[in-house]
């Protein structure tokens, strides 16, 4: 199916809210810096980030600058905007984040056609301002 | 090793109420139609309801997805005297047969006597299960999933369905067939909403809601309430009906499929799976049976591609090959013989969540009582064995296997 230039959902519409384990990574989204919570104890990554690293337990947190890349693990193609149902072609993207091994974001792609968006595929950060101030990470093609 | 309370109980009483459209049962109210279908289900056993002294939840004991059961109010509007059990499965439909071995739990504690297990759903628009995750309050956790505009089952299944198309060279002829196979099985069915036979051009034509799903590979959106009794297997000799004896019962699963496709943090292979294999060798592990074992089997299908990932968590082909253990035709029923087709298990004799009517699940578990009491519409022959699943979601998902008596 042809589906046309795929857009990111307008960030106006997002809102997000935040707790004291989850709002660094949102913190750093605003500063332009992609993050992913990482172990203080023993180096695991774990996204969205939660009180305990459930591999060793400790409570000690890292928030590294990662590269910023990622790579497509699956999508799907939507063609309705999700706030109003009216025509809007999207693609949900899962992917696997560069330099936080196990670590996934779920975004929008923009940069190409929605048709030829692909497992796989190469995509950099993309940061979308959302509602209170806030910046979501979204991807565009490599 | 078999399961210590293996063929300790039996699902005695099934009931139900009409299935509407989404959104038709109104002015009927949840608690009206629960009770209808639990006054039903005790007509059935040959039992009164004033006897049901335990409830048997699932779905965190949600009437739906908005609405709540609550045990007292339940008793106030049905006159029970007391109740000595009232327990649920956590999380959402993935337990509804798990909540038969909840039931079992209680009874074998002999916390009570007769237990309830239902589901009452009524989707005014604002409780449409459609739009639930869309429509909910953005909170620390979802907020890593919702902004990405997955707001609906649908969206979110479609992003599994398009891992597997990738690993296995799954294909939507075979997410078609789900389809056809079950709709098949309801054209003699009085209650089912969609009663037509399915061509493929049909099934082509239907409109894409979600890459690579279509909408007729989304269940139906009913209302209604189905309620089934369980008691302990002596009391169930002098019910009204042979029992549906219960002869494995198990939920749970494992971490890295954990909250599913509210997280999308699952590794390969789980990924691309219904997240039942934990549950599925549990069963099989309580029986000693396998998949090959089952005369039919009752396949949660609130999505047509999950159907075909749990065919392989529970072993009824290898994982990967579901695509070309469908398009085979091997979930169909054959009326002329009263069996598979091609050496396969006949799946959602009843039609399923896809066809007959959506009630998170229930009418699965009353397919699997009807079968092993021999008075299924579309009766399997000779069958003994029914495995009934729950739906591929968050944790708890579970498993159930149902004997004949």
């Amino acid at each position: 199916m042809t589906y046309g230039p795929a857009r990111a959902i307008p960030g106006d519409q997002i809102r997000i809210t935040t707790n004291p384990d989850t709002e660094p990574f949102w913190q750093a989204a605003k500063e332009g810096k992609l993050t992913a919570c990482q172990c203080g104890g023993c180096g695991h990554f774990r996204m969205p980030p939660t009180a305990i690293c459930p591999e060793c337990g400790s409570r000690a947190k890292e928030w590294p600058t990662l590269p910023g890349t990622a790579t497509v693990f699956s999508y799907a193609i939507c063609n309705k905007n999700p706030r109003n149902g009216e025509d809007y072609v999207y693609v949900p993207v899962v992917v696997d984040l560069d330099g936080a091994p196990g670590t996934r974001l779920n975004a929008n792609v923009s940069g190409c056609d929605a048709e030829d968006v692909h497992i796989g595929m190469q995509v950099t950060v993309d940061w979308t301002p959302i509602q209170d101030g806030w910046v979501l990470p979204n991807f565009r093609k490599a | 090793m078999a399961w210590v309370n293996q063929d300790k109980c039996a699902i005695v009483g099934v009931g139900a109420t009409d299935y509407y459209v989404r959104g038709k049962s109104w002015p009927r109210t949840i608690n009206d139609m629960a009770a209808e279908a639990i006054m039903n289900a005790c007509a059935d056993a040959g039992i009164s309801h004033k006897q049901i002294d335990g409830f048997s939840y699932y779905s965190t004991a949600g009437a739906g997805y908005l609405d709540k059961f609550d045990t007292a109010s339940l008793m106030e509007t049905l006159g029970m005297p007391h109740i000595s059990w009232s327990a649920t499965l956590t999380s959402g439909g993935g337990g509804c047969p798990g909540a038969i071995g909840l039931a079992t739990a209680g009874l074998m504690n002999e916390d009570c006597t007769y237990t309830v297990t239902l589901m009452a759903l009524q989707q005014l628009p604002q409780h449409r299960l459609g739009v639930v995750f869309g429509a909910a309050a953005p909170n620390p956790e979802n907020s890593f999933l919702q902004p990405s505009g997955l707001v609906g089952p649908g969206h979110l299944m479609s992003v599994l369905a398009r891992r597997h198309m990738h690993l296995y060279g799954t294909t939507q002829d075979a997410f078609g067939e789900v389809v056809m196979a079950t709709r098949a099985n309801t054209h003699n069915r009085p209650k089912a909403v969609r009663k037509e036979p399915l061509t493929k051009d049909q099934y082509d034509a239907s409109v894409m809601l979600a890459d690579p799903l279509r909408r007729l590979d989304f269940c139906l959106e009913t209302d209604g309430a189905v309620a089934v009794i369980t008691t302990t297997m002596d009391r169930a000799k002098d019910c009204r009906h042979k029992p549906a004896v219960v002869h494995a019962a198990a939920h749970g699963g494992q971490r890295e499929w954990g909250r599913a496709f509210a997280w999308m943090g699952m590794p390969d292979p789980h990924f691309a799976s219904s997240g039942h294999k934990f549950t599925a060798d549990r069963v099989w592990a309580q029986s000693g049976l396998s998949a090959r074992d089952m005369d039919v089997a009752l396949i949660y299908d609130h999505f047509s591609p999950m159907v075909l990932m749990q065919l392989e968590d529970y072993g009824f082909c290898e994982k990967g090959e579901g695509n070309d253990y469908v398009l085979s035709g091997k979930l169909r029923y054959d009326p002329a013989t009263g069996k598979g087709v091609n050496g396969g298990t006949p799946v959602n004799t009843h039609g399923g969540n896809l066809n007959e009517a959506y009630i998170i699940g229930m009418t699965h578990i009353v397919e699997g009582v009807e079968q092993v009491r021999g008075t299924a519409i579309n009766q399997v022959k000779d069958a003994e064995f029914a495995l009934v699943s729950g739906g591929p979601a968050s944790l708890p998902v579970s498993s159930l296997i149902l004997r004949k008596d």
